[in-house]
């Protein structure tokens, strides 16, 4: 395991209570996602594990190193890519990049720096200032600020926050060449695809309460509703009243029903609707089910708890 | 200790100023030129002597101290406001760094470039007056105290303050009016008896190492 939070609470001066008790063990070389509407306490999270912020109590645990009475040596391991874009604006790539390392004790290495800024699409833009550049690079060379250093734990704060698509999808394949190269990953986010595309584990944090940390495909199976589309041959004026139960829908232009069921339940009602369909005579064109989003999941999670 | 990241820190903070080193050079120069015109020349040629030395002199310690306070003061709450105005101070924090060593690297650097401008001012000073340091080794170790203790209490001021307002505040309301009434252009004892005392409250009275 390589980062254990035990209790963790976090209150602020204005009495805001942002971490209420969180506790969360992971394991070496995973990806977790944290996702959660803005104020959940998402980046309180972050910030406290880091050392930006002091926790009010709770204890917290990198590789086994008390973050307070073994800083030194729990934040070694840790890299932050922080959420906001904030870089020296007069200052340039190459050199931001290696005063990252020098704060965390190490020597420039020329080799290093190359590498990292080739892998991020930064090589030629090293001796640039930080003001030249755009806002995907910018975000980029965050990146590699704290890649340069050699982290075991690399946080995320939101890292695609107003990217665009391309962008996106060349920070999940950083984000999988990390993984690849033994990097845990914590990020945070509320697009729920990222989590969906690069997570193992994903945890929902709501209103400073981690409600769950579940493995992506149990989440998905657990929570996971089902919709079965049925196409039918004939269009329906108006459903007919066998079905007029909640779970089925017609569409507007009658050639399509709709049956949400829950895969958890031990019955799911498919057969009895469809046997239902034979005895009406309905011909039928085509049946496809899809399975409910993350997104989905998320919402009914966070209602349900509110509930 | 973690030297490496104070090199960095100290190394990043000198190179800001390296990158204004025109700023950094040019000011000092022309600011002691234009005293010296204006005091010595001016003013002076009416005032033969201070305290049994030309008044041209007299003023090149006060001019000295005048910039180092208020340069120290104000590039020790640079240093550590502006990662906190623009939010890069999450590096500093999240690193494996105590607050001394941060202290050492920013205080460090502030007081290297006040230091650096004192000299400056100094060898400008030498084109427009016959100098003569009586104690070299004692002006220079008084020189780098007064650097470190101003910077240190930029430092302070740069981490209290919450905006450019506030962290200018104390070297134009307080530093440089304590040392223009400090005697850094005149001699305290030229002042009438009641203001030679309430003179003595102004803690900068007595630091040109006259």
């Amino acid at each position: 395991m390589l980062l254990e939070v035990n209790e963790l609470r976090k209150t602020y001066a204005t009495g805001f209570e942002a971490l209420k008790g969180i506790s969360l063990k992971v394991n070496k070389g995973e990806i977790l996602a944290l996702l959660g509407p803005n104020g959940a306490g998402k980046t309180s999270l972050i910030s406290t594990i880091c050392g930006i912020t002091n926790p009010s109590s709770g204890s917290v645990f990198i590789d086994g190193y008390d973050i307070s009475k073994n800083f030194r040596d729990a934040r070694k391991l840790v890299g932050l890519v922080p959420q906001d874009i904030t870089l020296e604006p007069f200052e340039k790539v190459a050199n931001t990049i290696n005063f990252s390392r020098g704060l965390f004790g190490k020597k420039k290495d020329d080799a290093l720096t190359e590498k990292i800024l080739t892998k991020l699409a930064l090589w030629d833009k090293r001796d640039s200032r930080l003001m030249e550049l755009s806002g995907g690079m910018k975000r980029r060379v965050l990146i590699a600020k704290a890649l340069i250093h050699e982290p075991r734990l690399l946080f995320l704060d939101e890292p695609t926050a107003s990217v665009d698509v391309e962008l996106r999808q060349s920070m999940w394949n950083v984000v999988a060449d990390l993984k690849k190269d033994g990097v845990t990953i914590i990020l945070t986010t509320h697009y729920i695809e990222e989590a969906e595309a690069i997570a193992d584990r994903v945890g929902i944090i709501n209103k400073g309460e981690l409600l769950l940390v579940e493995e992506k495909t149990s989440l998905m199976q657990k929570f996971g509703q089902k919709i079965l589309n049925i196409e039918l041959q004939k269009r329906l004026n108006q459903l007919p009243k066998e079905f007029s139960q909640e779970n089925v829908k017609l569409s507007d232009d009658g050639l399509t029903l709709t049956y949400i069921y829950d895969t958890k339940q031990k019955k799911t009602g498919i057969t009895k609707l469809l046997s239902n369909l034979s005895n009406s005579g309905i011909n039928l064109r085509d049946i496809q089910t899809d399975q409910s989003s993350l997104e989905e999941i998320f919402v009914n999670l966070v209602k349900e708890k509110a509930e | 200790m973690n030297f490496q990241a104070v090199k960095a820190i100290y190394f990043f903070e000198m190179a800001r100023f390296f990158r204004t080193l025109l700023q950094s050079f040019v000011s000092p120069v022309i600011s002691t030129s234009l005293y010296f015109v204006v005091f010595g020349t001016a003013i002076g040629s009416r005032i033969q002597e201070v305290e049994g030395i030309s008044y041209g002199a007299f003023i090149v310690p006060g001019l000295i101290m005048l910039s180092v306070m208020t340069q120290a003061t104000s590039n020790g709450s640079f240093g550590i406001y502006f990662p906190k105005f623009i939010g890069t101070i999450y590096e500093l924090l999240s690193a494996p760094i105590s607050y001394f060593e941060i202290i050492l690297g920013y205080v460090g650097a502030a007081a290297t470039k006040a230091l650096f401008i004192g000299l400056v001012i100094l060898a400008t000073a030498a084109i427009f007056v016959d100098l003569k340091i009586l104690h070299p080794v004692a002006m220079i170790l008084f020189l780098v105290l007064t650097c470190i203790s101003f910077s240190l209490l930029g430092f302070i001021l740069g981490i209290w303050a919450r905006n450019f307002e506030q962290l200018q505040l104390v070297p134009l309301l307080v530093v440089t009016p304590l040392v223009f009434l400090g005697g850094s252009f005149y001699s305290v004892s030229m002042l009438p008896p009641i203001w030679q005392t309430i003179s003595l409250f102004n803690k900068l009275v007595g630091t040109f190492f006259r």
